[in-house]
């Protein structure tokens, strides 16, 4: 049912990953992969164990079992911090700004680790993801004073901040305005054309097929279908999956 | 391109930093004008500031909250003795043990940082109460006995006050100074951003534990410099008072009531509780916890102390550790 296999390796993979907290089974045997400077979407109703396999490809949630490959070295034992400066960011679904510093603190710091960057070099890469998130103007209010779309924009220029070759996003769409998701998904396009591998999770399905080249649906710890998004949107188990939830 | 400006050093940071070596100059000349009585009393005053300093490097700036710094203060203070009693010049040994505590901080760092919040603050009193015990078995310790630095006894008093008086304010210098430059280079950063929310922290490459044990290391150094200058000033060395939790109460005090999370709160609130301490000393533990009372007080009703509320009123950092960022065009801030 895949629409165009991956004809490149992927860059970023995961095989077999099963994850519980508890008793609770999050995911199950989940494969899932990315190819070099593909984009992808990923969408399922609450739940699905979505922001879960991204904490595990992060490296900020260790797997149960399974494992997952970067650019086909094998990162199972990698902490987040490595694998960040590897090229690995992600965003939080729930913003975690750094609280007690400045906007363009919190940046510039991203930039210093997480693309080890120094001095102005560090402030230029900043500088830049401040601007093209549209924060530039905040760039010395405390974290702590930013609104939650702020603090979501804030989360995308600190992962723009560590010069990525694979960027996470996990529901930054949401909240926008028609004209601010816009301005969104114009971003996401340019990040792609500039070569950066994506990964898109978003509940706001039209605003993920403007940038999207592949779709894959999660749904309670598994992946149950992938390909073209028309194909995947039109799968019976999706619908299923989604009744009663509301595909926007 | 964005054309812009970075500016660390304002007009008062910089004024700040001339006036803190004026100070510092005419500190280290006044052995030769003072009588010896406040020297001893300055003395006492540059340990005091140290803990400050070191407790909210540890707690203020990178988050870790220990109520167990004495473990460091003591450690220093034993390893000098130790030194001295295998032949070594005693104000070198003083300088040394300082240096060995911090080196024995790296393993406690190891296992303790791997804790979080107040299993860590707790840990850290177990491990202080350990080590209190570990050196009673030294016989040369001889167990709550204590003893005394005797080598100190043999200079001539005034010489040795001098001396001691120097060391102190040296320590200072040297300690502000690291600890200004650290905090406001990538480490810092590093830090609070570790403070702030460690799994962020992560994500952004930053590697938390490596950067947790820099901050621990140096501030173990630091409370046992201030351990070492106070064992050559009181000779004596008990177990009990050496590695007494009274001083991480002090430590709390100084740091909540000045202002946590600021480069200066902590030294105000050293001077704070050093003319608390000279009109109330002696109270005894009603004054330990009349002190911890206050401590609290801050905490719940002021979290950013005095020098906070200051800084909101006149809005001017002396000291700043941050980053600002300034578009070209902009003037800069006085
Ligand atoms: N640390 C945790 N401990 C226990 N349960 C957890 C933990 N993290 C996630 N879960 C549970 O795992 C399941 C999947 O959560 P996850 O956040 O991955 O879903 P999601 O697909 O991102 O959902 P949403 O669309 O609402 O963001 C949920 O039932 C959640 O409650
Ligand atoms: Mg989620």
């Amino acid at each position: 049912m895949s629409g165009e296999p991956a004809m490149t390796p992927p860059v970023l993979a995961c095989s077999g990953i099963d994850k519980h907290f508890g008793a609770l089974k999050v995911l199950n045997a989940v494969d899932f992969a990315v190819a070099s400077g593909e984009a992808v979407g990923i969408v399922g109703p609450n739940g699905a164990g979505k922001t879960t396999l991204f904490g595990v490809l992060a490296g900020a949630i260790p797997p149960s079992g399974g494992s997952v490959r970067y650019g086909g070295v094998d990162l199972t034992g990698t902490g987040a911090a490595a694998r960040c400066r590897s090229g690995i960011a992600r965003t939080h679904q729930v913003p975690r700004p750094f609280l007690g510093m400045s906007v363009f603190e919190n940046t510039m710091t991203a930039a210093q680790f997480g693309a080890g960057l120094s001095g102005r070099a560090a402030a230029d890469c900043a500088a830049e993801a401040l601007e093209r998130t549209a924060l530039l103007h905040h760039a010395n209010r405390p974290a702590a004073a930013l609104g939650l779309l702020d603090r979501k924009r804030l989360e995308l220029a600190r992962a723009l901040a560590t010069c990525p070759r694979v960027i996470l996003l996990d529901e930054i769409g949401g909240g926008l305005t028609e004209a601010e998701l816009g301005l969104l998904i114009a971003l996401i396009g340019k990040l792609k054309g500039d070569g950066l591998t994506i990964v898109w999770i978003e509940h706001i399905l039209h605003a993920l097929l403007k940038v999207i080249d592949r779709l894959v649906c999660m749904s309670a710890g598994t992946v149950i279908a992938e390909g073209h998004p028309d194909a995947v949107m039109a799968d019976p188990e999706v619908r299923r999956a989604y009744l009663g939830g509301a595909v926007a | 391109m964005i054309a812009y400006e970075i500016e660390r050093w304002t007009r008062s940071g910089k004024a700040t930093l001339v006036a803190a070596a004026a100070v510092l100059l005419v500190l280290a000349m006044l052995p030769a004008l003072a009588n010896g009585l406040l020297i001893d009393k300055l003395t006492t005053l540059f340990i005091y500031i140290l803990l400050a300093v070191m407790w909210n490097l540890l707690a203020g700036y990178a988050g870790l909250v220990s109520v167990g710094q004495q473990a460091f203060f003591g450690v220093g203070g034993y390893l000098a003795l130790r030194l001295v009693d295998a032949g070594m010049t005693p104000y070198l040994a003083l300088v040394v043990g300082a240096v060995g505590a911090g080196i024995v901080a790296i393993p406690i760092s190891s296992f303790a940082l791997r804790l979080k919040g107040g299993e860590f603050a707790i840990a850290m009193w177990v491990i202080a109460e350990a080590l209190r015990i570990v050196v009673m078995f030294d016989p040369l310790v001889q167990g709550e006995t204590g003893t005394s630095l005797l080598a100190l006894n043999a200079l001539d008093p005034d010489l040795r006050r001098n001396l001691t008086y120097w060391l102190g304010l040296g320590s200072l210098a040297l300690i502000l100074s690291v600890t200004y430059w650290l905090l406001r280079s990538r480490i810092g950063a590093a830090a609070q951003a570790i403070r702030d929310d460690e799994e962020a922290a992560a994500s952004i490459g930053i590697d938390v534990m490596r950067i947790k044990q820099i901050i621990f290391v140096l501030a173990a150094f630091g409370c046992a410099l201030a351990g070492t200058i106070w064992l050559a000033s009181a000779i004596t060395f008990l177990p009990r008072t050496n590695f007494g939790v009274q001083w991480t109460v002090f430590m709390l005090f100084m740091v909540l009531v000045g202002g946590l999370r600021t480069f200066e709160g902590p030294i105000i609130g050293a001077v704070i509780f050093f003319l608390l301490q000279t009109a109330f000393g002696g109270l005894g533990v009603w004054y330990l916890t009349g002190l911890g009372v206050i401590a609290v007080c801050f905490a719940l009703y002021l979290p950013e102390g005095l020098w906070g509320l200051w800084r909101q009123r006149i809005g001017i950092d002396l000291l700043s550790v941050g980053v600002l960022f300034r578009p070209s065009g902009d003037r800069p801030t006085p």
